[in-house]
């Protein structure tokens, strides 16, 4: 059982050390709520993009096309409310625009044979570009969108203080636990990740399994837009950009493994709340804000040597 | 004696290169076969076939009398038919627990897809301690493959298999590239599956392994049967010498 959860455990303790350091070194902030609140606000974002990208990682695929998926569907959700003054139209015409932007990479990738890395490298640029044709580069403010009932069920304060999007990224992160590792589905992603040739000859449907990872990857990627255009009540044409490496920090400092076959949710989890402290732990320490890439390059580099003695150690037995 | 699979005519090319020349092969119930052949003989190729990770060209296939639709065929009709392939090491996944790997793409579900863990967990250690003979030093059913031997994750492949409850089991290989030790253990798993009254065809190199545990012998050679013997009829060295001559004769 210990060795079982070892990732998770070493991931754990690697939050409580630089939480603690935090709180002995700047106490008047980290020993205070407004710290702890304004996290539940952001790091959200990183957090559900990390989530929905960790499967893919386990079945040996990647995508690196999120960000601008992203800055496309922000676009349109914000255009069409605009156009129309319907949220949840806005909505599901923005989740559209996901599903199709996944099915596009799943296509290319399970379909036509392209390796995920090249294929969502080169829908990157198409999307990014498409955003900005769309917008002709200039960002749109939808204020009014913040009186609207979607507004208030994905990024409003429930109970007066509590941002909804902690809540939504929790309740995914518990479903994805369970489609990943009590469900059907999961358990081909697993194997598919270990052996695809084996999957294969067990009847698994590798193709269709693989081209709902992407789908799954791009209505997420939709979704955390339209969290991110309704809390800042404004789309601007780089929506996503900076996103892209601290997602993958998240999913490596949580200990999934680059081999595929195996990952952790709980280290994700763990691994996205890691990242999302440090930069403001940074500021209040009074450091140079100039200091968090580097500070961020410690962190990495620590837990995923960590984690490799471990795996070397978990092999030898 | 009961016929388990009955295959008349089979052919199969690939582009203009014929792999598989008119094949015919009966097999019954609780015998175990061995092809024998070269490199090239069309050995995988026939196992492919029959398996239903690809089709013949032509043929009338049956299996436990019922005739096989070859444009339908693929591993799920298979499979759903009794018939079950282990596959040279491939067939595991070396990361996953060992139930995982039982009961792969056979899961246990409710409605809704979700997998009734304990369950397949209990099944599965009861499979390892009878059929396995797994007692503790810490192999459990949660274990990952990657703990066992490598003669012991072919005999999971094959405790899988009579699990499952398949009439015929095709072990492509299960002794190739196995310590001495282990090759032993495979053996003894494929006695257990004649005990089970399944019907096994046996796919290896070795003919010393071969002759251990088989009742019968098809000498597959550039696509063609040129030999169908029983085990009764020919001792171990006729055999070596019939598989010889049958290999120089061009």
């Amino acid at each position: 059982m210990r060795e079982k959860y070892i990732y998770q455990i070493s991931i754990f303790i690697i939050l409580f050390v630089i939480l603690s350091l935090f709180i002995v070194l700047v106490p008047e902030v980290f020993l205070q709520s407004r710290i702890y609140i304004s996290y539940l606000s952001i790091i959200p974002f990183t957090m559900i993009l990390a989530l929905a990208l960790t499967p893919l990682i386990i079945a040996k695929e990647i995508d690196l096309s999120f960000p601008s998926i992203m800055a496309v569907s922000g676009y349109v959700f914000a255009q069409s409310y605009l156009s129309f003054e319907n949220s949840f139209l806005s909505l599901c015409l923005c989740l559209a625009f996901g599903f199709f932007a996944g099915l596009l990479n799943g296509f290319i990738v399970v379909k036509i044979g392209v390796p995920s890395i090249i294929a969502t490298i080169g829908s990157q640029f198409l999307f990014r570009g498409l955003a900005m044709i769309l917008s002709g580069g200039t960002a749109l403010s939808i204020i009014e969108v913040k009186e609207s009932f979607i507004s208030q069920l994905f990024t409003g304060r429930w109970f007066g203080f509590l941002p909804a999007q902690s809540i939504w990224v929790i309740g995914f992160a518990i479903l994805l636990w369970f489609i990943l590792f009590r469900h059907k589905f999961g358990n081909a992603v697993l194997f598919i990740g270990d052996n695809i040739k084996a999957s294969k000859m067990m009847g698994i449907n590798t193709d269709k399994t693989r081209i709902l990872l992407f789908i799954q990857m791009g209505l997420i990627s939709s979704f955390c837009s339209i969290l991110l255009t309704l809390e800042m009540a404004n789309w601007w044409p780089t929506n996503g950009e900076g996103y892209l490496l601290l997602v993958f920090a998240s999913i490596f400092i949580g200990g999934t493994s680059v081999f595929g076959g195996s990952g952790t949710i709980f280290g994700t989890f763990i691994g996205a709340i890691i990242i999302g402290i440090i930069e403001s732990g940074i500021i209040a320490l009074g450091l140079d804000g100039f200091y968090t890439r580097f500070v961020y390059g410690i962190i990495i580099l620590i837990a995923v040597c960590v984690h490799a003695k471990m795996l070397r150690k978990d092999s030898n037995e | 004696m009961k016929t388990v699979l009955k295959l008349k005519n089979a052919f199969k090319a690939y582009g203009k290169t014929q792999v598989l020349k008119d094949i015919n092969l009966e097999l019954y119930k609780g015998e175990i076969i061995s092809i024998l052949g070269d490199n090239g003989a069309g050995k995988s190729t026939l196992i492919k076939c029959l398996s239903g990770l690809e089709n013949f060209d032509k043929a009338s296939f049956e299996i436990d009398k019922k005739t096989i639709d070859l444009k339908k065929y693929d591993i799920k009709t298979a499979r759903a038919l009794g018939l079950e392939t282990v596959y040279q090491e491939s067939s595991v996944g070396l990361e996953q627990e060992i139930y995982r790997n039982i009961f792969l793409g056979r899961e246990l579900t409710n409605a809704f897809g979700f997998i009734n863990i304990k369950k397949e967990q209990e099944i599965s250690m009861n499979l390892l301690k009878k059929f396995l003979g797994l007692k503790g030093v810490g192999v459990s059913a949660t274990s990952k493959v990657k703990a066992l031997s490598g003669g012991e994750r072919q005999g999971l492949a094959i405790a899988r298999a009579i699990h499952f409850d398949s009439k015929l089991v095709i072990l492509d290989e299960p002794t190739t590239a196995l310590a001495i030790k282990e090759v032993q253990k495979v053996l003894n798993f494929i006695k257990t599956l004649q005990e089970h009254e399944k019907t096994c065809i046996f796919i290896t190199h070795n003919i010393l392994h071969a002759y251990e545990v088989s009742n019968r012998f098809i000498i597959l050679d550039r696509g063609e049967i040129k030999a169908d013997i029983k085990k009764s009829d020919i001792s171990l060295e006729k055999l070596q010498n019939k598989l010889l001559t049958i290999a120089n004769e061009y």
